[in-house]
């Protein structure tokens, strides 16, 4: 009579324990059958005391694998796990694992946060790469803050993800302080524009850049006509029409490549002649399938960017022509910079378990990465006392292209080297 | 006269093109009257014209994207309407429905453009095939919808279906995403370019300063969407299917006595708004030019908004609501941002459709057009 | 297979076994949990206890003995080892709350509620407002945190924004439900489905003219309330030390901290519905749920009925929102969108319209299912797409499964299908009340 109810009972265990496997990701050298992980999964859970001498090093990535930024998301998983592979070697040798823990965002500070809490409660990760929204960073970082965990950015130019001084946030671009008055400055000195019409997406990101220039351009004496916030994704008539009759010399727009291009286009078409500027955020070969002939008519656009093409970078030339070997398709934006995100993360690893003659924790990671001098793709990387890096590039991108295929031909127009502004 | 008002010429064709005039003519003025004595109260002094001066300036733009607009949720909205006339329904997943159709549309011509075909056809032939595309698809899909998710749940408290509906809007959003992203990578649907459907026909008007232009794709949408709205005048009120659509929506049991199937009536009345929606949805993405799995939500909830504004179950009602919300839209994200110089802006249109929604449903709950309607428990 | 669990029911209650199951799944889940602190599966059967206890027949002071114990002990020490089991709680809590503050509109009031997070919203933003700089900040540009901004309130205010955003999110129920409330149910689910979306664009713009909300930026840091004095916490930090392997942190007990002040509110909200529920008031909701005009003949005040469910499942949201706000020091309007609404929504027709235990158990589920089971899964994929297995018999690389299919991301596709199988097969839900069973099924025949 009880046989039923134990019966019952084990199926539940037994479900239990083939769930637990599910949870517990399969390491890299997983076997072929798919009911394999179940029996070897347990072996994998290490105990969480003080960490045994070589067993796994995680590093995780977080940004938006879905949702209408995913391509630049990937972009940067993929250059993380590009960097992994190859640069992986020194730690292997050491007889360690490592592996990447790949985290979704989904551009969302809800997930991102959520997310956060799953990874530093992985003892395993001792290092992260990402985000992609400075919206998701600013939160998702007080849970790395408050666990030591080091993070390094690969694409957040908000000022506040670094001047809040905490040791486990550091970032491989430049910031929004630096780049929108250089966005600014292009329009004042070489278009000679003498008015202009902010937009953005409103976002943290897109407002915090559009804030940013609307003061530089008021010091200047440009004339602001407007400064309007939008969510809108398909019918922008009701702002371009009132920007079409002031007829502004320049439109500013801060976000995201996937509206700014439906915005270019009915701009465009309702008789807007001027340029368009906008920031990292239009740093996509979408933007030329979307927005098309507006690009390169009338005024043209041209955007500033902290992260220049593989071109820019003389070292990128075997990373561009790896990646697209490995995931069959040119790197997008950041993707380099991720991979020089990851490559720091290895080297600190590395000279943090010299240091410590074992695993090292993460606190000692975090400091590692502080001291660490690495020779990137993009640049000499070496973190100031808060994490930016103390000279960063910014690049000004003219488009040429009206189509994904043509997004090489972009020139760049002007490229800086300027100091972080710090605190 | 008599003779005159019943000959099927004036009573299918002129005279709902001339109600439409009339209510294009009749708001446009009432708003721009009420724009332009706004302007002249809220200038900052007696002798400073410059607010008025750019209130004209962009005014006929503004009444041309708001009449363009509204005829794309007076489309929606018919489908909403017709469906609440014969179940007393919400369908929630209308708004899905429209995106559906928008999406199939704009593969069909990515398709077109990827054979090469696309830009040696005739531009008008490619939009027709698809709309219709569009509208064979969104409206099977309706049906099915139907067949699924309501129809088990007729009879069943009111919150059933409606619950039911939005779990079917939502699964639509990211099935559609799913089948997107896994055939083609990405979600985004972009419209190739071809024709000359982003030229204008540019009409200069004596005494204003300003020449109007009228976006060729523009004319299109309009044009299409008032031979639908014809079409549907005619089959509701001039067929036998249309009577007995008016029939079920009037007394479901007493209908299913005369003999008529009423499974086969909603089914239609399901066809019928899917289709209308599908073709909503085609020329929705030629103005918009790209679209995602979640673009359907907005224009439908306005559309919604619409059809309870004009009367919820009055086609004509679906009309007028349609302009009235496109126009008070346009008018409201214009102009917003230049009488309170900045403080309040073009995001806050979305609140604006709610406002007019939830003002309609107190004032009168009826809606413009509509007759009481007992209230079923 | 319904009399199967019947039998199976009847049979688990039989003798000892309820004490054995329970004892025993709370031992085997504690140690799993306890041993490998990242398995979701031993997490799982640690939750299948609470069911358990529930659900068993036990003596009842044992049960309360039970319930205690995991709660205020297993829990927070497991959760220390593994705050990520916290943060997962703690959503379950906040959901739950939610749950049962939609479940008194909907499952008792019968109006069906669409934007029911804008209440949350209003509980988040007034503790963010007022705990945080924002009121410093109100004439500088968003994003701009200028030196000198000051916290305005002590963090000891918590504790009375705590009822104020109770009372704030009554009353903006209130104020929503006075204009509407004459409406039919599917013209209110509309209306209410704006009035979320209102509060949000509201959020989300009010940064200018006057910068209240720091618009798209969010307001951060937030205070929390300060943790209990060093001579409680600290003979509790020596205690827990050798149990949980390390030396726990402040961080680490603020998340045992809200977890059991979450706890605390759920509590109070299952005391408050269940003592609506058998109210006079509670009995005047159902007249109204089955029959608006009946109602009014017997003389129940209809306008200010609805309105007490308004503000009644209003206040729920408005409390959490405050906790929510203190405990992620950082609120933003996206947290906000109609999803979540939905979200909850679909937590409570999973569990079953009207029935207490049953939203509780929607909420718990579905947080599991998106925070957990999804992602895990996610993550699983993802490992098997980075190694060179293939699925055997039909030959496909795991490697050129394509990244878009992570299930994570089809939190709506979820949602969306749980709703309408819902409905169609068994629209009282899983853990159905007892009054909705008898009338759906009275309903269907």
């Amino acid at each position: 009579m009880n046989k039923r109810l134990l019966a019952l009972l084990s199926v539940l265990v037994l479900a239990s324990m083939l769930l637990a496997a599910c949870g517990q990701p399969v390491a890299t050298e997983a076997p072929v059958a798919t009911d394999a992980p179940a029996t070897e999964a347990p072996a994998t859970e290490a105990p969480t005391e003080a960490p045994v001498a070589m067993g796994t090093i995680k590093i995780a990535t977080q940004s938006p694998l879905s949702g209408g930024q995913s391509l630049l998301g990937v972009a940067i998983k993929q250059g993380a796990e590009l960097a992994l592979e190859q640069l992986g070697g020194d730690l292997t040798a050491m007889g360690y694992d490592v592996q990447l823990a790949p985290y979704d965002d989904q551009a969302t500070p809800d997930v991102g946060v959520a997310n956060a809490k799953n990874i530093v409660a992985d003892t395993e990760i001792l290092c992260g790469v990402g985000h992609l929204n400075s919206g998701v960073m600013i939160p998702s970082s007080e849970e790395y803050h408050t666990a030591g965990l080091a993070f390094i950015s690969p694409a957040n130019t908000n000022p506040v993800v670094t001047t809040r001084g905490y040791l486990e946030v550091n970032r491989v671009v430049g910031r929004d302080d630096v780049q929108a008055p250089a966005a600014e400055e292009y329009a004042f000195s070489t278009l000679g524009a003498k008015s202009v019409y902010v937009i953005h997406d409103k976002t943290a990101y897109g407002q915090g850049v559009a804030e940013f220039f609307r003061t530089a351009a008021e010091e200047d004496g440009i004339e602001i006509l407007a400064f309007e916030g939008t969510e809108e994704t398909a019918n922008f008539d009701a702002i371009v029409t009132p920007l079409v009759a002031s007829n502004p010399d320049v439109v500013f727009f801060a976000g995201i490549y996937n509206q700014a291009g439906v915005f270019f286009k009915q701009a465009r078409e309702a008789g807007f002649e001027g340029t368009f500027l906008g920031t990292d955020g239009m740093d996509s070969s979408d933007l030329a399938d979307l927005a098309g002939d507006a690009l390169t008519s009338g005024g043209g656009m041209a955007y500033t960017t902290v992260a220049g093409p593989a071109s820019a970078y003389p070292a990128a030339a075997t990373f561009a022509a790896d990646y697209e070997a490995k995931f069959g398709a040119a790197p997008e934006a950041y993707a380099a910079q991720a991979y020089d995100s990851m490559g720091v993360c290895l080297a600190s690893i590395k000279a943090a378990a010299e240091a410590a003659g074992g695993t090292p924790t993460r606190a000692q990671v975090a400091e590692a990465i502080r001291a660490v001098t690495y020779e990137g793709l993009t640049s000499t990387i070496a973190f100031d006392e808060i994490g930016d890096l103390p000279v960063a590039k910014y690049f000004i991108i003219k488009v040429n292209a009206t189509s994904k295929d043509t997004w090489a031909s972009n020139e760049i127009i002007a490229s800086f080297d300027l100091p972080s502004p710090g605190k | 006269m008599k003779q005159f008002t019943s000959n099927p010429f004036y009573k299918f064709i002129l005279f709902p093109i001339g109600q439409m005039l009339v209510f294009i003519l009749g708001a446009s003025l009432a708003l721009s009257l009420f724009i332009i004595l706004l302007a002249f109260l809220f200038r900052s002094n007696v002798t400073d014209f410059d607010l008025v001066e750019r209130t004209l300036l962009i005014l006929p733009q503004v009444l041309i994207n708001g009449i363009t607009i509204g005829f794309v949720y007076a489309t929606i909205a018919l489908g909403y309407t017709m469906v609440y006339g014969v179940l007393e329904f919400i369908n929630f997943s209308h708004s899905e429905i429209f995106m559906v159709g928008g999406i199939v549309g704009v593969e069909l011509m990515a398709y077109f453009d990827h054979t090469g075909a696309l830009q040696t056809m005739n531009q008008y032939v490619v939009i027709g095939l698809a709309i219709l595309l569009g509208m064979v698809i969104s409206g099977s899909l309706a049906v099915t919808i139907e067949r699924i998710a309501y129809k088990p749940l007729r009879g069943a408290p009111r919150l059933v279906p409606l619950i039911s509906a939005i779990g079917m809007s939502f699964f639509l959003q990211d099935a559609v995403r799913l089948i997107l992203s896994l055939t083609t990578g990405e979600f985004n649907v972009i419209l190739p370019n071809f024709g000359t459907f982003d030229e204008f026909l540019i009409l200069a008007v004596p005494g204003i300063e300003n020449p109007l232009r009228f976006q060729i794709k523009s004319i299109l949408l309009v044009g299409v969407t008032v031979i639908m709205l014809v079409g549907l005048n005619y089959l509701v009120n001039g067929t036998k299917v249309g009577k007995a659509i008016r029939a079920v929506a009037q007394d479901r049991p007493s209908a299913s006595l005369m003999g008529i199937n009423v499974n086969l009536i909603i089914s239609i009345t399901f066809l019928i708004g899917g289709a209308l929606g599908g073709a909503a949805g085609v020329l929705f993405a030629i103005k918009a030019t790209r679209l995602d799995p979640f673009v359907g939500f907005f224009p439908g909830l306005k559309a919604f908004t619409a059809a309870v504004l004009g009367g919820i179950g009055n086609l004509t009602g679906a009309l007028l609501g349609g302009l009235i919300l496109g126009l008070l839209e346009s008018f409201g994200a214009s102009y917003l941002s230049i009488f309170t110089n900045g403080a309040f802006g073009a995001e806050y249109k979305d609140i604006l459709a709610f406002a007019i929604l939830i003002i309609v449903l107190i004032i009168r709950p009826s809606g413009l057009l509509g007759q009481t309607v007992a209230q079923k428990a | 297979m319904k009399t199967f669990f019947n039998d199976l029911y009847k049979k688990a209650n039989k003798g000892p076994w309820p004490l054995i199951i329970t004892v025993g799944l709370m031992v085997i889940g504690s140690i799993t949990v306890y041993q490998s602190p990242r398995s979701l599966g031993a997490f799982l059967t640690l939750m299948l206890c609470p069911m358990m206890i529930y659900f068993l027949k036990i003596n009842t002071k044992v049960k309360i003995f039970m319930g205690l114990l995991l709660a205020i002990v297993i829990i927070p020490v497991l959760g220390i080892r593994n705050i990520f089991y916290l943060e997962v709680i703690f959503q379950m809590a906040v959901f739950a709350a939610l749950a049962l503050g939609l479940n008194i509109v909907i499952g008792m009031a019968g109006l069906l509620d669409l934007g029911y997070v804008a209440f949350y919203a209003v509980g988040a933003y007034s503790w963010a407002i007022f705990g945080s700089k924002q009121l410093s900040l109100l004439h500088s540009i968003p994003g701009a945190a200028p030196a000198g901004a000051e916290f305005s309130l002590s963090p000891s205010y918590f504790w009375l924004f705590l009822f104020l955003g109770v009372g704030l999110a009554a009353l903006a129920g209130i104020l929503l439900g006075l204009p509407v409330l004459r409406l039919r149910g599917d013209y209110l689910a509309i209306v209410t489905l704006g009035f979320g979306e209102v509060i949000r664009v509201l959020a989300l713009n009010l940064d200018k003219p006057i910068n209240l909300t720091n618009g798209p930026q969010g307001i951060t840091p937030i205070q929390r309330p300060p943790l209990p004095p060093g001579f409680i916490l600290e003979p509790i930090r020596s205690l827990l030390t050798p149990i949980v392997g390390h030396v726990p942190t402040d961080a680490e007990f603020y998340n045992v901290f809200f977890y059991l002040l979450a706890l605390v509110v759920i509590l109070i909200a299952i005391a408050v519905a269940t003592r609506l529920e058998d109210s006079r008031i509670g009995r005047a909701w159902a007249a109204i749920r089955e029959d608006e005009t009946a109602a009014i003949a017997m003389g129940i005040p209809l306008v200010r009925m609805k309105l007490a469910a308004f503000a009644a499942g209003a206040s729920f949201a408005g409390c959490m929102g405050v906790l929510y706000a203190a405990n992620r020091t950082f609120v933003s309007p996206e947290t906000f969108s109609f999803l979540q609404s939905i979200g909850v929504l679909t937590m409570v027709i999973l569990g079953g319209l009207g029935s207490i235990p049953g939203v509780i158990f929607g909420a718990g589920a579905v947080v599991i299912l998106n925070i957990q089971v999804l992602q895990n899964f996610s993550l699983y994929l993802s490992a098997l797409r980075q190694s060179d297995a293939v699925i055997p018999i039909i030959n496909f690389a795991w490697k050129d499964l394509s990244n878009q299919l992570d299930p994570a991301k089809y939190q709506k596709l979820v949602f969306g299908i749980i709703l309408v199988v819902m409905m169609i097969f068994r629209p009282e839900g899983l853990i159905p009340a007892e009054r909705r069973k008898r009338e759906l099924v009275e309903d269907k025949e």
